[in-house]
């Protein structure tokens, strides 16, 4: 008896099914594409493409319903968490998501997401967090860096005039109607890995019932930051980490067994 | 069903629930808080979806959310509220999603108070969230017929995939009148084929309000006017009292009108050969009724609650054929019976002139009664 | 041995970013420098034998524009 070894090619990554074949508007380096190509996977692997019903906000991503196949509908600028809950009352058993950014989520619609979160609703949202408004050409956002230039902070942010950046999920997860809050970065393969692990464990929470799920993901602006994309990882890396540090704020016990 | 005392706010509410509401996101302000408070207990008990927003702003983008997944949804508030929630309507009006809005009026600009008032007449039925829309407006003057145009809101709304407003004063509200409730509807077990509710087994779709190039943001405003041409020639609805040999007719909707049609009784039984028209829809307004009434009429006078808003709708529809007056009373006060009849004594004996603008003229005489 | 991969990078996605090419930890990725896509970018493309299908840069590219293959040897008893 011989032993033959054949070789053959294994397909080791592909585009995930739940994104349409549509090429992105988003910059070049843009880590919205990172952070939609995570959620498509994870919608894959959990079956949940036929139940999903997106929420498109206002900002760079405002025609993400071009990029998921599934499902959506368009918030006005912050109501995101607002329509998905007329969404995730009127179909509860759907899987409802909202998608929106710095100045979407914690400023116009601060209101909206801290109350979604309040009232428990088994929601997820996605807070795409890159320290600037970048749809409208790179103003001060609430995530804003202290000392960092913006356009409408041209000699870098003054806490003494524009106070200083919000950090939205520990705050949202002071809330008890939050069951999976969490922050994550884009910035390299490992914190990648990571970001989509909590992708997973927001959709499962809503799938499970337990509650408000955020996913915030620090992410990166080469266009509004004025670097490119590579230099901007490290910025991202060095600046923003310090003040917005990773980690899963509020974990619900149920989850917290949970093996993906 | 049987007639019972109802309270206009709760009547109102209960008329939707009849009509198969599904689910109702409201905010709590005075005059309207008792139609929240009794879908807080109905909607529950019935299994279908309530919340109590964080705000105007919250409820509207929360029917808005509903109403893209073919829900049957209605909110409610009063005129600040209305004002916040003009950004919501608008988009709802571009993704020409179905939905109801009760507005009860009452004084303001600002704050105001809580009394009753008929000035959000503009910012309902000319507009009021940007953009090219209009919305379907009803007026109750009576709780009965506010439950009856409640169920009506519903299907009108559908049949047009439009808003339909039953916009309505803090006493129509408040008040307590017998009404008949029709029995309960059954729920839709269909949703529309434009809805979002999961892309099972089916091409995915999505609704937004966007139409980046602008010929096709054109053609969708083409397409939303066209459908306002149905609901233009379908939907007029007005009462008319007294008018089949009158010489002067008074206009006034809700409850000025129904003030009015007091004031109206009281000038016929003094001989005065006097009429009433009542719009019921306001949007799409009688033009035609207006129209014909100004050919065989000597004057008309309008009433409202408010400086004058549906008076310019009247003016356009009687195409300066006769004199039009007006009576107003502003910020939350409700004429009297006797107001209106010293009007139609003054409209039936004075020579009446078309100089300026009536606004102006009641001001003068209003300056003189006091 | 090391596992030998493939990848190709789709031209219609790519928007070269460089994010691949600085996150190769076999450093065999960059912009072609002869060729440009429809959108006037200059692809990513491999230069170099070495590729093992990581598949860090499918992780990292914004645009999911990069299919990743792996060599899998598998060995099987036969018969003779």
């Amino acid at each position: 008896m011989v032993t033959m070894t054949t070789e053959f090619e294994k397909l080791v990554y592909q585009r995930p099914v739940s994104l349409t074949d549509m090429p992105t508007h988003y910059c070049p380096g843009c880590t919205h594409g990172v952070a939609h190509r995570l959620i498509a996977e994870v919608i894959d692997e959990m079956g949940l493409r036929e139940r999903t019903i997106g929420v498109a906000s206002v900002g760079c991503s405002v025609f993400a319903y071009n990029y998921f196949d599934f499902d959506f509908v368009q918030a006005p600028h912050g109501r995101a968490p607002a329509m998905a809950t007329g969404v995730k009352r009127s179909l509860p058993d759907r899987i409802v998501l909202t998608y929106q950014g710095d100045g979407d989520m914690a400023s116009i619609g601060m209101g909206e997401v801290v109350h979604a979160a309040a009232r428990g609703e088994n929601i997820t949202v996605f807070f795409i967090n890159n320290a600037n408004y970048g749809m409208t050409g790179g103003q001060m956002a609430p995530t804003t860096l202290p000392g960092q230039k913006t356009t409408t902070s041209p000699n870098g942010r003054d806490v003494e005039l524009a106070g200083f950046p919000i950090r939205a999920s520990e705050m949202i997860a002071t809330l008890e109607g939050a069951s999976f809050i969490s922050r994550r970065s884009l910035h390299d393969p490992k914190n990648i890995r990571l970001a989509k692990k909590a992708i997973r464990l927001a959709f499962e929470a809503q799938v499970r019932g337990l509650g408000f799920s955020l996913v915030e993901l620090l992410s990166i602006c080469p266009t509004n930051w004025g670097m490119a994309p590579v230099e901007s990882l490290k910025w991202l890396e060095e600046r923003m980490l310090p003040y917005f540090p990773v980690g899963d704020y509020k974990v619900h016990p149920a989850l917290a067994g949970l093996r993906i | 069903m049987t007639r019972e005392l109802w309270k206009g706010n709760v009547a109102i509410a209960e008329a939707a629930i009849r009509a198969g509401l599904q689910a109702y996101f409201g905010y709590p302000i005075t005059p309207q808080t008792e139609l929240l408070e009794w879908l807080a207990g109905r909607l529950p008990e019935l299994g279908r979806a309530f919340v109590q927003a964080e705000s105007e702003l919250g409820a509207i983008n929360m029917v808005y959310g509903a109403a893209c997944t073919g829900t049957r949804v209605m909110t409610s508030s009063s005129s600040p509220g209305v004002s916040l929630m003009m950004e919501g309507l608008s988009y709802i009006a571009g993704t020409e999603v179905p939905m109801v809005l009760v507005d009860m009026m009452r004084g303001g600009p600002g704050l105001g108070n809580i009394a009753p008032a008929q000035a959000d007449y503009n910012q309902i039925v000319h507009g009021g969230g940007h953009g090219d829309y209009r919305a379907i407006v009803l007026a109750p003057a009576s709780v009965q017929e506010a439950v009856d145009l409640t169920v009506l809101a519903f299907d009108l709304a559908e049949r047009y995939r439009s808003i339909t407003v039953v916009l309505a004063d803090g006493s129509l509200g408040q008040m307590m009148e017998p009404a008949e409730l029709p029995e309960m509807r059954p729920l839709p077990t269909t949703v529309p084929d434009w809805a979002v509710s999961g892309a099972v087994g089916r091409e995915r779709r999505f609704l937004s309000s966007i139409y980046l190039n602008p010929p096709d943001e054109e053609a969708a405003n083409l397409r939303i006017l066209r459908r306002w041409q149905q609901v233009q020639a379908s939907e007029v609805r007005y009462k008319e009292y007294f008018m089949e040999d009158a010489r002067f007719a008074v206009v006034g909707f809700g409850s000025s009108g129904r003030v009015a049609l007091s004031a109206v009784r009281a000038a016929r039984a003094e001989g005065i050969p006097v009429g009433l028209i009542r719009p019921v829809t306001l949007n799409p307004f009688p033009v035609a009724v207006i129209e014909e009434a100004a050919k065989q009429v000597d004057a008309m006078l309008v009433v409202e609650m408010n400086a004058g808003q549906m008076l310019d709708d009247v003016l356009l529809a009687s195409k300066a054929r006769i004199p039009v007056e007006f009576y107003g009373r502003l910020g939350g006060v409700v004429p009297f019976p006797d107001e209106i009849l010293d009007e139609i004594h003054w409209l039936s004996r004075e020579k009446l002139s078309a100089e300026g603008h009536p606004r102006d003229r009641w001001l003068a005489r209003m300056a003189r009664m006091n | 041995m090391p596992v030998k991969g493939r990848v190709v990078v789709d031209d219609t996605y790519c928007k070269g970013c460089e994010v691949c090419v600085a996150a190769c930890p076999q450093e065999v990725l960059a912009l072609s420098e002869t060729r440009l896509n429809s959108k006037g970018y200059h692809p990513a493309e491999l230069i170099a034998a070495g590729c093992t299908g990581c598949g860090i840069c499918a992780i990292v590219c914004p645009d999911v524009a990069i299919t990743v293959y792996r060599e899998v040897s598998k060995a099987s008893p036969v018969s003779i």
